[in-house]
């Protein structure tokens, strides 16, 4: 027996062995545990909640949502408010980080001091206290709606938003909507053939001016095509608020702008680190040969800068969908606030409220970390 | 050596998160007198309810029914352990055990007293919804206040009467939802929403914490019944009992004209229904599991309900809200207990 344990494979089966049942152990007097004190309560349980009425208002819905839809739509409208908020935040955080990596190594001493300056400061300062900073700040700062600050009668901003015109979706909208996506497309063909034309045979083709051409041609044509009916509807005031025409509230604005200021920081960092790993002779390689500094950025070093800035990169993103739940403090109508709090006051089952939402981010982080190996399998230095 | 270490260690980790998660108890008086307080779940920062003063104690209408229970079951009003939660917690901290009661301007709804694993003990204040609004808007009705954004506290029965309300009238509204009333305040105050709603008696509450509390009007409409009261864990129908009478013994007492300032005089009274009260008398305290004189202990350190009401809301304090649907049903209110015999 002593023998048996004294083999180290044997041991290391055993000691597994021993973990797996204690882990299950655990997890098993917890479950039991909690339905014990449920049933004992007389606390309702399952999932019929969900067709129940939620019977509360959501200020912010991208789809149809009014007091008398369930509390399976209160998740459905949270889930989406919570990727609106993540794609915004992520498009503009990448555009700024950018920017301010590169700008961090710049021979410039003032821009390079103060891109580090902005990193340092903002980096530093929690992230629910930045909320609420920009919050406070755009609520104070903004007029009433009769004060708004009104640019040429259609855009217009006060401490309830950002009021701007709205297209109505009728067939002309939609067609010109199609077009631009045509003229991407075309730009897009056209870019790779220049390519492959300059590789073979050296002459270059200015595909810029075609490109807006493109883009300008399109949509025209569309418009007569789609039966030249654009309508806007034009914010108005009205009573005590704008009516009419697109807003974007305070909170929304306040929670987008911190949590880009924010990750921005980070995505600065993974750019700069991205590029100082990239060798020191790259440069010089490309520099010797004639390369312009913008030329030198452009096509050897974030080529090579991307590589290695890229799984930080996603990791910040993935940070930024979880810090969007930060939003409670401001009252986003984000899935934490509006499904796994007013929802869950409302009908008291947290554990399987809880349950659904934790999900929810479980199952984001996996699609993007499963994106990212997918990338990172792809960009990797292919070996031949 | 090593082997024994190991398994000495992973021993010890088992038993310390065995221990970690207990059961709940049924039994929360003796839970009560062996921790030596009360763990009273309160709102914490609204006037005449449940309020931290600069001396850091508590005080309110809801505190004081805390106190009740505290002095009745441990002889000490003053051994109670307040947890200030908001509204979106509190349910959630008295399912799970992490307060012994909750007493928090709670209004009792079936949802909440049936599905919930909850029950409420009684009703300390009868309330309704209201509105509050700025001068300036020159709005003299709720029913003026159709496309007008309302701030209110989330995770309140508030947020869906006022649904309802805008339902029924065909009105449109824009809502603006926060987590405390702090910040429902403040952001009343910035311009942010128009209108403020919440329940008439916090609308006076929180009126008073504006930096100018007469710009602003109550509406005279209420939308809704609020009865609020304490509320504790289904399945311990003891430690119901106890909350629920020590309540009606304020009201007793109120009725019987027994206050904090007579009580010691009144122990010599020849009323059945006082000597009943104050434990000379019958077996109240013994049926409930507590001492005689529980009900004495209430009077003497915490006041009946009109004393209490007048303290806390009423007279004595800012707010100066009238007894209205709180005065006794003696006097054509809607505050009655039960006889104590």
């Amino acid at each position: 027996m002593l023998a048996l344990l004294r083999n180290q494979k044997i041991r290391g089966i055993i000691f597994q062995l021993l973990t797996v049942i204690g882990l299950v152990a655990f997890l098993w007097y917890i479950g039991a545990n909690t339905v014990a004190n449920i049933e004992q309560r007389g606390i309702q349980t399952g999932f019929g909640f969900l067709e129940g009425t939620a019977g509360f208002g959501i200020d912010q819905s991208p789809i149809p949502y009014t007091e008398e839809n369930t509390h399976g739509r209160v998740f459905i409208v949270g889930l989406l408010n919570t990727m609106i908020i993540a794609a915004v935040g992520i498009v503009f955080s990448t555009i700024v980080g950018l920017l301010i990596g590169i700008l961090r190594l710049s021979n410039n001493w003032l821009i390079a001091k103060l891109a580090k300056a902005y990193i340092d400061f903002f980096r530093n300062i929690p992230l629910l206290l930045q909320i609420l900073f920009w919050y406070n700040v755009v609520l104070r700062a903004m007029p009433n709606p009769k004060q708004s600050y009104n640019f040429f009668d259609t855009i217009f901003i006060n401490n309830r938003g950002l009021y701007f015109p709205q297209p109505e979706y009728n067939t002309t909208f939609f067609a010109i909507l199609i077009s631009f996506a045509v003229a991407f497309a075309c730009v897009f063909v056209l870019n790779r053939w220049a390519n492959r034309r300059k590789e073979a045979t050296g002459k270059d083709f200015f595909v810029l001016p075609w490109g807006i051409a493109l883009f300008l041609l399109f949509p025209a044509l569309a418009y007569w095509i789609g039966g030249a009916q654009l309508h806007f509807s034009f914010p108005e005031l009205r009573g005590f608020n704008f009516k009419g025409g697109k807003v974007l509230s305070p909170e929304f604005l306040a929670l987008a702008f911190a949590l880009t200021i924010y990750t921005a920081t980070f995505i600065a960092e993974a750019v700069r680190s991205g590029i100082e790993a990239v060798s020191h002779g790259q440069k010089e390689a490309a520099a010797s040969m004639g390369f312009s500094p913008y030329q030198s950025l452009k096509l050897v070093i974030l080529p090579q800068a991307i590589r290695i800035a890229i799984p930080p990169i996603i990791n910040q993103y993935l940070n930024l969908t979880k810090n969007s739940s930060l939003a409670t403090a401001v009252g986003y109508p984000e899935i934490v606030t509006v499904f796994a709090g007013t929802s869950l006051n409302q009908v008291g089952q947290a554990i399987e409220i809880i349950a659904m939402t934790m999900l929810v981010y479980l199952i984001i982080s996996l699609l993007v970390s499963a994106l990212l190996n997918w990338f990172n399998h792809k960009m990797k230095i292919k070996e031949r | 050596m090593v082997l024994s270490r190991i398994a000495k260690v992973s021993l010890a980790t088992v038993t310390i998160l065995g221990l970690g998660v207990t059961t709940l108890s049924a039994d929360t008086l003796s839970e009560v007198q062996k921790q030596g307080f009360v763990k009273c779940g309160v709102d914490g920062g609204l006037p005449g309810f449940s309020e931290v003063g600069s001396d850091g104690i508590y005080r309110g209408i809801d505190v004081d029914v805390c106190r009740a229970v505290a002095a009745a079951t441990l002889g000490d009003a003053k051994k109670v352990k307040y947890v200030a939660l908001n509204a979106k917690e509190r349910l959630t901290a008295l399912q799970s055990g992490e307060i012994d009661m909750l007493s928090r301007n709670t209004t009792w709804t079936e949802t909440r007293d049936t599905s919930l694993g909850l029950n409420f003990a009684g009703v300390n204040y009868y309330d309704g919804q209201g509105f509050m609004v700025t001068k300036k808007l020159g709005v003299k009705s709720a029913k003026e206040l159709d496309g007008a954004s309302i701030c209110l506290q989330t995770g309140t029965t508030t947020e869906l009467n006022v649904a309802d309300y805008f339902r029924t009238n065909k009105m449109k509204y824009k809502l603006v939802s926060y987590d405390t009333n702090d910040q429902v305040v403040k952001a009343y105050e910035s311009g942010r929403c128009d209108v403020l709603t919440s329940d008439q008696s916090q609308l006076y509450g929180l009126r008073i914490k504006l930096a100018k509390p007469d710009e602003s009007i109550v509406l005279p409409e209420v939308i809704s019944k609020e009865p609020l009261g304490p509320v504790v864990r289904k399945g311990d129908g003891r430690w119901f009992d106890i909350v629920r009478w020590s309540f009606y013994a304020m009201l007793t007492a109120e009725e019987a004209g027994v206050t904090s300032a007579n009580v010691d005089a009144m122990l010599k009274s020849d009323n059945p229904d006082v000597k009943r009260l104050l434990g000379a008398e019958g077996q109240m305290g013994e049926n409930l599991g507590l001492k005689k004189d529980f009900a004495y202990q209430i009077i003497k350190q915490v006041g009946n309900y009109g004393e209490s009401f007048e303290r806390t809301v009423g007279q004595g304090s800012p707010l100066k809200i009238q007894r209205g649907y709180n005065a006794l049903w003696t006097n054509g209110g809607l505050q009655y207990a039960p006889p104590f015999r």
